[in-house]
């Protein structure tokens, strides 16, 4: 460890400096003396001794200087030095100092605070053992256009004994109802195979989990439990163990309680905020006692890989499996259906289309940093040509080249680190208000934090922006021609033509990067836009849904509710009651498919296999549709448009033929050009009987805020069964006291339903907008600091133009030049450089554009209009910029100019 | 006699070696490099220094402020045992070198 001790050595010596030369120029004086005394002893006179002694010993300044060289390490006091000087210098400028501070407390502070959502969604590992082998599997039927279909029993038993994986479980997410508390309530409850849990590698704070051997047919009656579920069910009862919780009507024991802030893995709040879970083996009463190959009915699985497995690996094996499967079984798997099995990374899985639109503000917000860079490169070239003389005189008394370089970088990051330092000061106090910005549906919100990751990534990022923008000034002075300068600074300052055209150059990337992110903003404001204002197809307006779910017991005979002669007076009486509430104008029930945008395509409510009685396949090849199932009401109340035949009427029951209504797109998917009226279909493999279409409704943007045209088919609540449902109420509702008054009525009908999820329409509606809204507004407010800082530049360098050619305007005025000429030719500069600046932002701006191309709606990313408008508004900000440093130099008064030239 | 500049790098050397007889301030080093070489070796008194303040920043010798013989504080420079080995280790390297050196001279 010699060099550790040297540099403790070394580093102590730096701050025991005064003692240290006290020390060295007694030990020298000493040695001096010794020899004086020497010579007069030999008979020299005083003096003659005192001059030998000193020519023997040499030069004492220049050993004292020497020797302190060898002490410390000279680059390092060279550094303070710098430091002290780089601080001085940015006291002497406050003013200057603070602007570049502030650019870049703003632009680090903005790329940190993304970078933390980043890491604390993308980047951080999720909290399960060897995460990077835990994968979602996904089926997908391409051929019928279906992904994430969902797969069967026998095919998730295949893939346990694949040899690839380790565990698989289905992850079956449900809703239940809790009985037996001060009111019912509902809780959110994941139906998964007794391995879970092992699969996950977690363990319960208390009790056990499922035995993950456990093949036993159904349900089993065992559960584990949330931490919060427990708490507000249980009060945290130590006893929990072994207490039994009815749900559905069914009794089930608690056996395990799973730590506070233990969260599944998922893509949705409500995939993350699991509260109960349920093992199954997924096959035998209440589900089938031979599960059917082609029936997917388990909506998604998880597993995790053998050991050593890379995803690629596995993914490939897995390929192979479902080439023999298809081959074994080609009745369940139709060549045309294509059906196909992937596998996600978890962490990818669970982070979907947030990925890309984190990168996409990554993106942008680096861009704002860029910008900002060389906004301050600009100004540190401003100042460095007054500074000028500073340097020459520096390089005159004998500072090489490096040590000037070294001067300006130091002074450069001295800039950056204090921009960093107040980025990550602001970050911190800014942190709950910005958090607040951010969409409840990111995962692993609660991840994000500021810690040694994010402080680290700032101060990269600070130093990265210091050497950028140091290095233009710093460049510029290694190239300074001494003579010439300390010659012509003798003559008042005028920066070299050289400085003044990096200047420029400088001004037009500026620009252009501004215009690139301006580009990327309006297109994905325009998107916005056009998706707010397209036509819904609807009217959320004065609408509420109130949410609420029947039972479904495991045991069928003590389902209540189990058939629909079983269900309809309970919705006949719902209505009833609902349209005695104040406010309600109208009321219909369906399930909660048919709250548009409210529901789960994916998981809760995916597109069904429908059967058509013109292309009868009972197979696999059955295409996927959007189903809802409503009173006839909900039509004429969400405002929904018929364009051919009738909708529902009471008359449509379950003692009449069955009937539905599907959407134009459905009828133009599997009918066109035919009329689809009165053709037959089956809605439901269970269904006996054809339902014939009697209506057709115009396309609307229920299932997809972006795609009105994905087929859809409406059932009647009277002639089918469902349990989770949604009251529709329309009118001049108060949503502060009418979800209590509805909650009232329900369960006065029924006292074991809970009522919940209670929401405007209106806001649902808004509410699938608010990924879109945050990436936008960012994007925007991103654009917007950049067109400000880019104005900025382009003012800083013609005003720095004008005041250099002052003496040349005056010269001009006083030879008849009008004032407009001396404007014209202010503005015309300014108008270059814009012009070059967006001819070059243009070209990036579509070389980038396939980097946004997927978060557009309506509007190509090359979009003529938008890429116009936009290089006229930055243009327009350009010569504003100018107009300022143009009036004043109009108003030069020739006599003041040449005098004080 | 003529003197001879000191090789570039051999004042550490001897440096070390004085001091491996025992403590002793910077003159004293002084003139034990001038007594044993008979006053053959061309040294600045003064650049002794730097070399002592070069080998305590690397540990190799230690140095304090005592008492002197004549009752007076001088500053004592001592061998570390780092120094000690640093000397071993220069020493073999100059016997090495020096070996080099006269066989070449002999025989080339």
């Amino acid at each position: 460890m010699t060099w550790l001790r040297q540099i403790l050595f070394r580093v102590a010596s730096l701050f025991r400096r005064r003692n240290l030369e006290a020390d060295m120029a007694e030990e020298m004086r000493q040695h001096l003396e010794i020899r004086i005394q020497e010579r007069i002893d030999a008979g020299l006179s005083p003096r003659e001794a005192r001059s030998a002694a000193q020519r023997e010993f040499g030069n004492i300044a220049q050993i004292q200087e020497q020797s302190r060289d060898e002490r410390h390490f000279l680059w390092l006091e060279q550094f303070v030095q710098d430091l002290r000087q780089g601080m001085r210098a940015l006291g002497r400028n406050r003013g200057f100092s603070a602007v570049i501070v502030l650019t870049l407390a703003f632009g680090i502070g903005a790329n940190t605070a993304i970078f933390s959502v980043v890491q604390g969604v993308l980047l951080r590992p999720l909290p399960f053992a060897h995460p990077e082998q835990l994968v979602i599997i996904q089926d997908d039927l391409p051929g019928v256009g279906a992904r994430d279909a969902g797969l069967s029993e026998p095919e998730w038993q295949d893939l346990q004994r694949s040899g690839i994986f380790e565990y698989v479980s289905p992850t079956w997410y449900d809703d239940n109802n809790v009985t037996g508390g001060s009111r019912p309530s509902r809780v959110s409850l994941l139906m998964v195979a007794p391995n879970y849990f092992s699969l996950l590698g977690v363990t319960p704070q208390l009790g056990r989990t499922f035995n993950p051997e456990d093949h036993s047919p159904g349900i089993t009656a065992e559960l584990v439990i949330s931490d919060g579920l427990w708490k507000r069910e249980f009060g945290g009862r130590p006893d929990i163990l072994g207490k039994s919780l009815r749900m559905d009507t069914d009794l089930y024991r608690v056996v395990g309680v799973m730590p506070a802030g233990y969260h599944d893995p998922g893509r949705t709040r409500r995939d993350r905020n699991i509260e109960v879970w349920a093992s199954s083996s997924f096959y035998g009463a209440p589900l089938a006692d031979h599960p059917l190959r082609n029936r997917r009915n388990l909506p998604t699985a998880i597993a995790r890989l053998k050991p050593g497995l890379s995803v690629a690996t596995a993914q490939s094996q897995v390929d192979a499996l479902v080439a023999s499967l298809q081959k074994q079984f080609p009745g369940d798997y139709p060549r045309q259906s294509a059906w196909t099995v992937r596998l996600v990374p978890l962490q990818e899985g669970v982070t979907g289309n947030v990925r890309q639109s984190l990168f996409l503000l990554l993106g942008a917000v680096g861009l704002v940093l860029l910008i900002g860079c060389v906004n301050v490169a600009n100004l540190m070239l401003a100042r460095a040509s007054s500074r000028s003389r500073e340097m020459s005189i520096r390089q005159a008394l004998g500072a090489g080249r490096t040590r000037l370089l070294r001067q300006l970088l130091t002074e450069s990051l001295l800039l950056s680190l204090l921009g960093g330092v107040a980025g990550v000061a602001l970050l911190a106090f800014l942190r709950d208000f910005l958090l607040r910005l951010v969409p409840e549906e990111l995962p692993q919100l609660n991840e994000i934090s500021i810690d040694w990751g994010v402080l680290l990534f700032a101060l990269g990022v600070s130093l990265i922006a210091g050497a950028i923008f140091g290095l233009a000034p710093a460049l510029q002075a290694g190239r300074l021609d001494l003579v010439h300068m300390l010659k012509r600074e003798g003559r008042g300052s005028s920066a070299s033509r050289e400085q003044v055209r990096t200047r420029r150059i400088l001004v037009v990337i500026e620009l252009a990067l501004s215009l690139v992110l301006m580009i990327a903003a309006s297109l994905l404001v325009r998107s916005f836009w056009d998706l707010l204002h397209a036509p819904l197809g609807y009217d959320p307006d004065r609408v509420m849904t109130i949410r609420t779910r029947l039972p479904f017991p495991n045991d069928p005979t003590t389902d209540a509710y189990a058939t629909v002669a079983q269900q309809a007076p309970f919705f006949r009486e719902i209505l009833r009651r609902s349209r005695t509430l104040p406010g309600v104008e109208a009321a219909a029930v369906g399930d909660f498919g048919a709250i548009p945008l409210g529901h789960d395509r994916t998981n809760q409510n995916p597109p069904l296999p429908v059967i058509l009685e013109d292309r009868v396949s009972e197979g696999g090849d059955a295409p996927l549709v959007d189903q809802s199932i409503v009173t006839p009401e909900y039509f004429s109340l969400m405002g929904m448009k018929l364009l051919r035949g009738r909708w529902f009427t009471d008359f449509d029951n379950d003692h009449a033929p069955g009937v539905a209504v599907i959407n134009e797109a459905m009828a133009r998917a599997f009918w066109p050009g035919e009329n689809a009226l009165g053709k037959r279909l089956k809605l439901s493999r269970k269904a006996t009987d054809w339902a014939t279409v009697v209506g057709i409704v115009a396309d609307a943007r229920t299932e997809s805020i972006e795609d009105p045209g994905i087929p859809q088919a409406y059932v009647s609540l009277y002639q089918m069964v469902a349990h989770h449902l949604a009251i529709f109420l329309r009118g001049d509702l108060d949503p502060g006291s009418l979800p209590d008054a509805l909650r009232d009525q329900v369960q006065a009908v029924d006292a074991t339903l809970p009522v919940f999820g209670a929401q405007l329409l209106d806001e649902t509606v808004s509410a699938s907008l608010t990924a879109r809204r945050f990436s936008m507004g960012m994007v925007a407010l991103f654009a917007l600091t950049a067109l400000f800082v880019a104005g900025l530049g382009i003012y800083g360098v013609i005003s720095f133009v004008v005041g250099e050619r002052t003496h040349e305007f005056g010269i001009r005025v006083a030879l008849g030049a009008q004032p407009g000429d001396i404007t014209w030719m202010i503005l015309r500069q300014g108008l270059d450089l814009a012009l070059a600046g967006t001819a070059v932002g243009l070209v990036g701006a579509l070389l980038v554009s396939n980097l946004f191309a997927g978060f557009l709606f309506g509007v190509k990313p090359t979009d003529p209009l938008t890429l116009a408008g936009v290089a006229i508004v930055l243009v327009g900000v350009a010569l504003g910029a100018c107009y300022i440093p143009a009036r004043r130099a109009r108003s030069t008064d020739p006599i003041v100019a040449l005098r004080a030239g | 006699m003529d003197k001879i500049d000191l090789l570039q790098g051999t004042l550490d050397m001897l440096i070390l070696r004085v001091l491996a007889r025992g403590d002793m301030h910077g003159h004293g080093i002084a003139d034990r490099l001038a007594q044993v070489s008979r006053s053959a070796l061309q040294l600045g008194e003064g650049s002794l220094y730097p070399a002592l303040y070069r080998m305590e920043a690397k540990g190799w010798i230690r140095a304090s402020w005592a008492q002197s013989d004549n009752n007076r504080k001088a500053k004592y420079y001592a061998l570390t045992r780092a120094g000690r080995k640093q000397l071993e280790i220069e020493q073999q390297d100059w016997g090495r070198l020096s070996a080099v050196i006269a066989e070449i001279l002999q025989n080339a």
